[in-house]
């Protein structure tokens, strides 16, 4: 899986409670995008274009189990996240929405805007303005054809019906 | 369509594991659970398992997307309804059409699936009535969508929270992949003094970790001032081990957990205890012996402080109640500090007991009376406040000290400041109109 976008960067500690609010957890699913990341920055929806990648610090997405709130992340736009650090129910909820979530640590060497390139299955992060690369640790075989495959439910149908 | 089909999925091929080397160390206690459930005769940190899970608990907020997505994918039947537990408790009775909606998906989902157990709008808060009503066994594996699906290792069950697309797998296979976390052991040495309560050292212990400090990892909680508590504050310890990041959050089963159960459970359970030479991360030893009331202070969970530094900041609201704290210990905790005084007008005391069977143990001891007396509100079992979904959401610019366990900015209402503290320290500060230490009333 190859993912390209531009960065667009949050801090540390962005809980799942601060990407989805409580408030719209009650919402039809196709309406959260509009609320993703509201929690921090009620205006980061607007400057998202689809294909942008979220760039985050520490424990990203912590607290709550939510999916609502990956959901959000998802139908907002962003096509991978990368992060310092994943609170882990955000990580098992992004991979089985087949949302790819990279740990690796890039402080300080990622702007705003910057165009990074992904490699999935290689677990590679390139900033494509600085030519640097990031790794994070190789995800084992059944979690890349997961999420190759786009996420839990695509692969609950497929082996269902024998495919 | 799919019935019969999905049990046969395949989440986990089992040679992903095989030439790994494991060192014949002792295990842990979520190790053991993790062996036991997997097939294993042993299994190490950093293992990726697939096991069983013994039970499976949902409610009507994080819940109700498994059910439409389960019928979406024709899948007519669930791998064993009697170990799916279904909960409307976060809003009850329902705020909204939009809770509504929800709350008739999971009633319809327990009709159609045939699930056995369901507690709807008059029994209370899932983590607590899962407990009290004797589901959760020592030893077992739960998975839960709601984050604080932890509470249960305080009877020494490996819980942790799932989302809710995990949750549709469970529901058709009863199997769920994990790795095996590694454990940070935390040893409580001493006496709490007269006035400081589990809560208390639950916020010390989030202070001292941090929100991540146990990310990805296990905790066994232990120690003689864990082995001298009651079921009550282990419940509310075990409960903010997510606050750390942890997956899990055990205590070890013991006579207190047994005589707990001993007209409550629903089945045996396998108890386990961790080996004397399990591997930990790291061992950390806290004397409570002079521990001081905490507030976990807003904008953070881990912004923990010694009430001495905090005492005076002017509060609008209190709440008791939740997961953390709504059980009758805290109540009584409560109860004792408001008895025969009088919250001023311009403060708001909300009371809500966590379940039907704590609510009504409070009405027979005179807790109730008391909370009324001192000039509290006290409303149904269910979530309320905490989750901010329901009643007790504030103003902008509006303070809450409340029992709960989470502080996110918001959390109560847009604006909103949230301060976590025990019982007591919720009712001295709704006394006072400000955060107030008990122990100087
Ligand atoms: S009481 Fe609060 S923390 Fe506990 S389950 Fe309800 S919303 Fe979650």
């Amino acid at each position: 899986m190859k993912i390209s976008g531009k960065a667009r960067l949050v801090g540390d500690k962005v809980s799942a409670e601060s990407i989805l609010p409580s408030a719209y957890l009650t919402a039809a699913p196709q309406k959260l995008g509009k609320h993703a990341l509201e929690g921090i920055d009620p205006t980061f929806v607007q400057r998202v274009v689809p294909g942008d990648i979220l760039v985050a610090g520490r424990f990203f997405g912590g607290g709550s189990s939510r999916e609502q709130a990956t959901l959000a992340l998802k139908y907002c736009g962003i096509s991978a996240v990368v992060a310092e650090s994943f609170a882990r129910i955000f990580f098992r909820n992004a991979l089985n929405l087949g949302l790819p979530a990279l740990e690796c640590s890039w402080k300080g060497r990622v702007e705003e805007g910057d165009d990074l390139a992904i490699d999935v299955e290689a677990g590679e992060v390139r900033n494509l303005r600085t030519g640097e690369v990031f790794h994070a640790p190789p995800l084992p075989p059944f979690l890349i054809s997961l999420l190759a495959g786009g996420g839990l439910i695509e692969q609950i149908k497929r082996q269902a019906v024998g495919l | 369509m799919l019935e019969g089909r999905t049990r046969r999925l395949v989440i986990f091929p089992r040679r992903y594991n095989a030439g790994r080397r494991v060192a014949m160390a002792g295990m842990t206690m979520a190790e053991k659970v993790l062996a036991r459930a997997s097939g294993r005769e042993r299994v190490a940190a950093g293992e990726f398992v697939e096991a069983k899970i013994d039970l499976a608990m949902i409610h009507e907020i994080t819940g109700a997307p498994s059910c439409l997505t389960l019928r979406e994918l024709g899948i007519e039947k669930v791998w064993d309804p009697a170990r799916i537990v279904v909960f409307n408790d976060h809003a009850v009775p329902a705020d909204s059409e939009a809770t509504a909606t929800l709350q008739k998906h999971l009633r319809e989902f327990v009709g159609d699936y045939g699930i056995l157990n369901f507690y709807d709008l008059r029994d209370g808060i899932c983590h607590q009535v899962l407990a009290e009503k004797g589901h959760v066994l020592p030893g077992s594996l739960i998975v839960g969508t709601d984050s604080h699906s932890c509470t249960y290792g305080a009877l020494g069950a490996f819980s942790t929270g799932i989302g809710a697309t995990e949750m549709v797998q469970v529901f058709a296979t009863g199997r769920l992949w994990f790795k095996v976390p590694p454990t940070i052991k935390l040893v409580y040495i001493g006496q709490l003094p007269p006035g400081v309560t589990a809560k208390d050292m639950a916020l010390m212990t989030v202070g001292r970790l941090g929100a991540d400090g146990a990310n990805y990892r296990g905790i066994e909680f232990a120690g003689p001032a864990v082995a001298g508590m009651g079921m009550s504050d282990r419940l509310t310890l075990c409960n903010m081990a997510n606050e750390t990041g942890a997956k899990v959050g055990m205590v070890a089963a013991d006579g207190v957990t047994l005589d707990y159960l001993r007209d409550r459970a629903r089945g045996q359970g396998e108890p386990v205890l961790p080996d004397a030479d399990a591997t930990y991360e790291t061992t950390v030893e806290m004397d409570v012996s002079h521990l001081e009331p905490q507030v976990a202070c807003h904008p953070a969970v881990e912004n923990v402080k010694p009430i001495s530094e905090v005492a005076g900041k002017e509060i609008h609201q209190a709440f008791l109640g939740s997961c953390t704290n709504g059980r009758l210990e805290d109540l009584r905790q409560a109860a004792t500090v408001l008895k025969g005084r009088r919250i001023p007008r311009g403060v708001r005391m909300l009371v809500v007991p966590a379940s039907q069977e704590v609510y009504l143990a409070a009405i027979r001891e005179g807790l109730i009376e008391t909370f009324l007396e001192a000039g509290a509100v006290v409303t149904n079992p269910n979530c309320a406040a905490c989750g901010g979904i329901h009643g007790g959401i504030m103003a902008q610019g509006e303070v809450c000290i409340a029992t709960t366990n989470r502080n996110f900015p918001g959390r109560m209402g847009r604006g909103t400041e949230t301060y976590l503290a025990s019982p007591s320290v919720v009712a001295a500060s709704a006394l006072a109109g400000k955060i107030a230490d008990p122990r100087r009333l």
